[in-house]
């Protein structure tokens, strides 16, 4: 059992856990996630790891609900505990001194590239992070997007907040600007990230992708995860998740990730009927483990 | 005392071997429940009945763990069912699981003098029946454990190699700590192997027992990245560690199309239903692709394809094939499963092998394109090789293709620990008969050392690391 020592919602259906797990906390390095579980009947899902501190043995986590196991998830309150963590997993980003990395960043994805944003800035990099959300309700961690970055865009697909437009867009006015960019990485949504990946390859721009594969164990052992690298297959969850965006098939990443939908949206549309009832039902399994572990 | 007992030998060879009793395959190809029912007491002493108690048992020999079986089958026949169960727990800490995973045929029973003329006793029937008897009695024989030694073993991977280990070192008086990756204990046992060979509960049930007798257990940690083998000996002060991890990351067979939706490695296949419990779909989260009136392959001859075609049928499937490119004889997959699937109605599709998966325009898989082969002069392994018949190309149609056709080694541990041997496919370097690796105080043993074996082979490895190990942290020399 894993507590969660705060959670606090930070966007439109987002919100962040700082949940106690000193060994995850202990060994996180930028751009490695987790997998939980948070009931016995529950699916494992990997998410993202924001931030961690070895010191107080915490990691904290950024949830967008978006399917069932997510909005169940974003019940939850200080106090709570989730029942399974597993991590880190995936293998840590890689810090280099490039110059000037570009990052760009989808809503929830900010989560995932601020420890290495923070990390390139560190390594003498010019950081310029290029966040981009639907609209101002979800435009999340602006602050900390600053103070890891010497650069800082804000987009809004609706302009309701920052510059209107798709983050790519600002980075097709940078390339035009004639700014020489040594390293782009994008966190976000697939055609996001395929949207970065035809600008970049064109011009030989070292860029990284954090890839979203649906995985079960997280370790290697059932290759659910596995991406198409032009003619080879990888495994996300120990290859990655970062790979590099000119090799990889988007498409095929897409369809497989759309394997599920259906049960998926049957899962959602059954607990968005009857939310309350299983939160209630998920904090009396909880209250048993923990009066069972005591 | 079993009248039977007294019978002169030749009278004994004249008994014919008891069949255990299965559910009707009809009623079983249809839900998950165990497929053997395990034999009646009375049942039990007559097969008992059968053993010649030969001068030199070829049973014993042929166990990998060296259970004596001699020993525990005149304990059977003189009534003494618990008595039998504890002799059996001398040699094997998990006989409910043995009794109903073991590839007997090769191992116990395959050096059974009365099998020379006719069928063997069924030794695994046996075992499985006096195990079940004891957990059934709730009258546990666990062997006390020695006084205190202070010393601690870290145990990585949960597994049959991890358990066996774990159930002789907390004898010896060491104390020991069992991590696990997942979120459930057993490894393989309850991720790879389905509910209707071996129920979940069993291996709860032995693993409950290795918690009374004082094992811990710590789940959700990946050694190799919650924590290295460095840290676990110098941080957290384990004076030796034993690596069982398993075999590990799946084989495709590299042929294109494996990314169509539909196509699964058989561990993620069958860590979905087994571990996730996906079959029951009504009340758990995790979803796999829905066989139900669907054409399912399963490509592979070893029991994990087996698992996986039998675990296809029982969610549904409107077809369930087994491909594999050698004949019957060749195949590596226990007897008794090859028997029961062609009850359930498993296709089987022998000399035959995927070059390709092809599907539809959404990404779905629509079937496999095969060729035909036929078996030409032994290979590497002994077994003829298959060779590609010219011409003989067809589409066999599926919806969903699951792929069984073995691992390789998982590298966490080992790209974390630079002082690790490794072979040149990635396996653990360790000593066949210690069990050492190239670091001092590390063991390794089971599918992470040999590659994709068997459960006992895994055991017989995890009590042979045990006895090192013991006598490491005694004499103290590496």
């Amino acid at each position: 059992m894993y507590k969660i020592l705060d959670a606090r919602s930070v966007g439109l259906n987002i919100k962040q856990f700082v949940i106690e797990a000193p060994r995850i906390a202990r060994k996180h390095q930028p751009g490695q996630f987790i997998i939980l579980r948070i009931h016995d009947k529950g699916e494992r899902i990997p998410l993202t790891i924001k931030s961690s501190d070895p010191q107080a043995g915490t990691v904290t986590i950024v949830v967008q609900a978006i399917g069932k196991t997510t909005s169940l998830l974003n019940c939850l309150e200080t106090g709570d505990s989730i029942l399974d963590i597993v991590g880190p997993l995936g293998k840590p980003s890689e810090i280099e001194n490039y110059g000037t990395a570009v990052i760009l960043a989808g809503s929830v994805g900010t989560a995932m590239a601020l420890p290495t944003a923070y990390a390139l800035k560190k390594a003498g990099n010019h950081v310029v992070f290029i966040e981009g959300s639907r609209n101002k309700e979800m435009v999340v961690f602006e602050d900390e997007v600053r103070s890891s970055s010497s650069e800082t865009y804000v987009m809004t697909d609706d302009g309701s907040y920052g510059e209107q437009g798709l983050v790519t867009k600002k980075l097709d006015e940078l390339i035009a600007a004639g700014r020489k960019i040594d390293f782009v990485l994008a966190v976000g949504p697939v055609p996001m990230m395929r949207a970065v990946a035809r600008i970049t390859a064109p011009l030989g721009i070292k860029t990284m992708v954090s890839l979203n594969s649906i995985m079960v164990d997280g370790t290697g052992m059932c290759g659910g995860c596995r991406v198409l690298m032009g003619d080879k297959s990888q495994f996300a969850c120990v290859d990655g998740p970062e790979f590099d965006a000119s090799k990889v098939n988007f498409e095929v990443l897409m369809q497989r990730n759309a394997m599920y939908r259906e049960k998926e949206c049957a899962s959602l549309k059954q607990f968005q009927e009857r939310w309350e009832e299983q939160v209630a039902e998920l904090r009396e399994e909880l209250a048993a483990k923990e009066s069972h572990h005591v | 005392m079993s009248e039977k007992n007294s019978l002169p030998l030749k009278e004994r060879m004249k008994i014919l071997r008891i069949h255990m009793p299965e559910a009707d395959p009809a009623v079983r190809s249809r839900n998950f429940e165990e497929v053997n029912q395990g034999l009646p007491e009375a049942d039990a002493l007559t097969e008992a009945s059968r053993c010649i108690e030969c001068a030199k048992p070829g049973c014993v020999v042929d166990c990998p763990v060296g259970v004596k079986v001699k020993e525990v089958i005149a304990l059977i026949c003189a009534g003494d069912f618990l008595a039998a169960a504890a002799k059996l727990r001398e040699d094997n800490s998990l006989p409910a699981i043995t009794g109903r995973v073991c590839p007997q045929e090769n191992q116990c029973e395959g050096g059974c003098i009365v099998g020379k003329k006719g069928q063997p006793v069924a030794i695994g029937n046996l075992e499985r029946f006096i195990a079940d008897y004891e957990r059934l009695s709730g009258k546990l024989g666990l062997p006390a454990n020695a006084p205190a030694t202070c010393k601690s073993v870290a145990i990585v991977g949960s597994g049959p190699a991890g358990l066996s280990a774990a159930g002789d070192l907390i004898q010896k008086g060491h104390r020991v700590r069992v991590f696990e990756a997942l979120h459930e204990l057993g490894g393989v046992l309850v991720y790879g192997i389905p509910e209707f060979r071996l129920p979940k509960s069993i291996v709860r049930g032995e693993v409950d027992n290795l918690r009374r007798m004082g094992v811990e257990f710590e789940t959700n940690v990946v050694v190799g990245k919650s924590v290295t083998l460095d840290e676990l000996m110098n941080e957290e002060h384990y004076d030796a560690v034993f690596v069982a991890t398993g075999a590990g990351l799946p084989v495709f067979l590299g042929v294109p199309g494996e990314h169509f939706n539909g196509v699964y490695s058989a561990n993620e296949f069958l860590t979905r239903v087994n571990l996730m419990r996906a079959y029951q779909m009504e009340e758990y989260d995790e979803p796999v692709y829905d066989c139900r009136d669907r054409d399912v392959i399963v490509v592979g001859g070893g029991n994990t394809a087996m698992d996986a075609v039998r675990t296809s049928r029982r969610l549904g499937a409107r077809s369930a094939t087994l491909v594999y490119r050698r004949s019957d004889a060749e195949m590596p997959a226990r007897a008794e499963e090859v028997k029961h699937a062609r009850e359930e109605g498993i296709e089987f599709r022998m000399l035959t092998n995927p070059v390709e998966f092809i599907g539809d325009e959404k990404g779905w898989l629509t079937g496999a394109r095969c060729v035909r082969m036929e078996l030409g002069e032994p290979d590497a392994s002994g077994r003829r090789r298959p060779v590609e018949v010219k011409g003989s190309e067809f589409v066999l149609p599926a919806n969903v293709a699951i792929i069984g056709v073995g691992t390789t080694a998982n590298p966490l541990i080992q790209s974390t620990t630079p002082d690790l041997a490794t072979n040149k496919w990635n396996y653990i370097v360790a000593d066949e008969n210690s069990m050492r690796t190239s670091k001092r105080g590390v063991f390794a043993g089971g599918d992470i050392v040999t590659g994709g074996a068997t459960v006992i082979l895994a055991m017989g490895a995890g009590r042979k690391a045990a006895a090192s190990i013991h006598e490491f942290l005694t004499a103290g020399e590496w």
